[in-house]
């Protein structure tokens, strides 16, 4: 078992995909948070997306990491988009009423479609 | 009737061992996937809770007791911490006191979501007492 979470972060055409892997808890998702704000404020990316699919275990604290980024994002003009939410994840997000303004993908192409970035990986 | 009972240091890196142990011990009544990954989430909530706001930056113990009667899982999660000011706000969706830690105010929301019933006591400067309970195999 992995005791530490962690995120891989990747920017293709302009969009920033964090996927993190783990347990995003309050504790995790603060370390998280403050790689994916550094890697988002270095890069000249606007849109983010969230790949959730190495989630093992999420509360409401990845709620709010995930509502965190949609902020900065939005305030840069962008986007946030969240891909690959297991059904325990994604009943979190219905519950915050977030589903209605953070947009869902069902796969990291996916959400590069509707960003209007597609293509190759 | 079988129970346990663990005290944890109110450390945000000790709410991932709250969870362990909570499986662990839901795990012995056979419980499915979707009820295991409810209780230990609403404990995440609880003990996450109880640490971050109830101890803030100060020392404290958080203790827990798991008990199991007739397929009904009873978690107590308490503090003596500072207490909830006001535990009808509390419990409404999105209020949260830490919008700067971007919490997210969904604690009690998912423990209400997630359990059959969620009860909360408090006194400030005394501390906080959520007792948490779900029947597996009850209701889906």
């Amino acid at each position: 078992m992995k005791l530490l979470s962690e995120v891989q972060i990747s920017v293709h055409n302009r969009v920033l995909i964090a996927a993190p892997s783990g347990e995003l808890d309050h504790f995790q998702s603060e370390r998280l948070r403050a790689q994916i704000d550094a890697a988002y404020e270095k890069s000249s990316c606007k849109h983010i997306v969230f790949d959730m699919a190495g989630v093992s275990f999420m509360d409401s604290s990845g709620v709010g990491l995930v509502i965190g980024r949609y902020k900065k994002a939005a305030i840069s003009g962008g986007k946030l988009i969240v891909c690959n939410m297991s059904e325990s994840v994604s009943r979190l997000f219905s519950l915050s009423g977030m589903g209605k303004i953070i947009q869902e993908a069902d796969s990291v192409g996916a959400a590069l479609d509707i960003l209007g970035v597609g293509g190759t990986l | 009737m079988n129970k346990i009972k663990l005290e944890i240091e109110a450390l945000p890196e000790n709410v991932a061992l709250a969870r362990v142990m909570t499986s662990a011990f839901v795990s012995i009544y056979d419980p499915n996937m979707s009820e295991l990954s409810d209780i230990t989430t609403a404990v995440s909530e609880a003990v996450t809770n109880a640490i971050i706001h109830g101890y803030g930056e100060n020392e404290g113990a958080v203790r827990m007791s798991l008990s199991a009667e007739n397929r009904v899982i009873t978690i107590e999660i308490c503090d003596d911490g500072a207490g909830i000011e006001n535990i009808e706000s509390a419990r409404e969706p999105l209020f949260t006191t830490k919008p700067e830690m971007e919490r997210s105010g969904l604690g009690f929301t998912v423990m209400e979501e997630f359990m059959d019933v969620v009860e909360v006591k408090s006194s400030i400067g005394e501390g906080t007492s959520i007792v948490l309970k779900k029947e597996l195999g009850g209701e889906v």
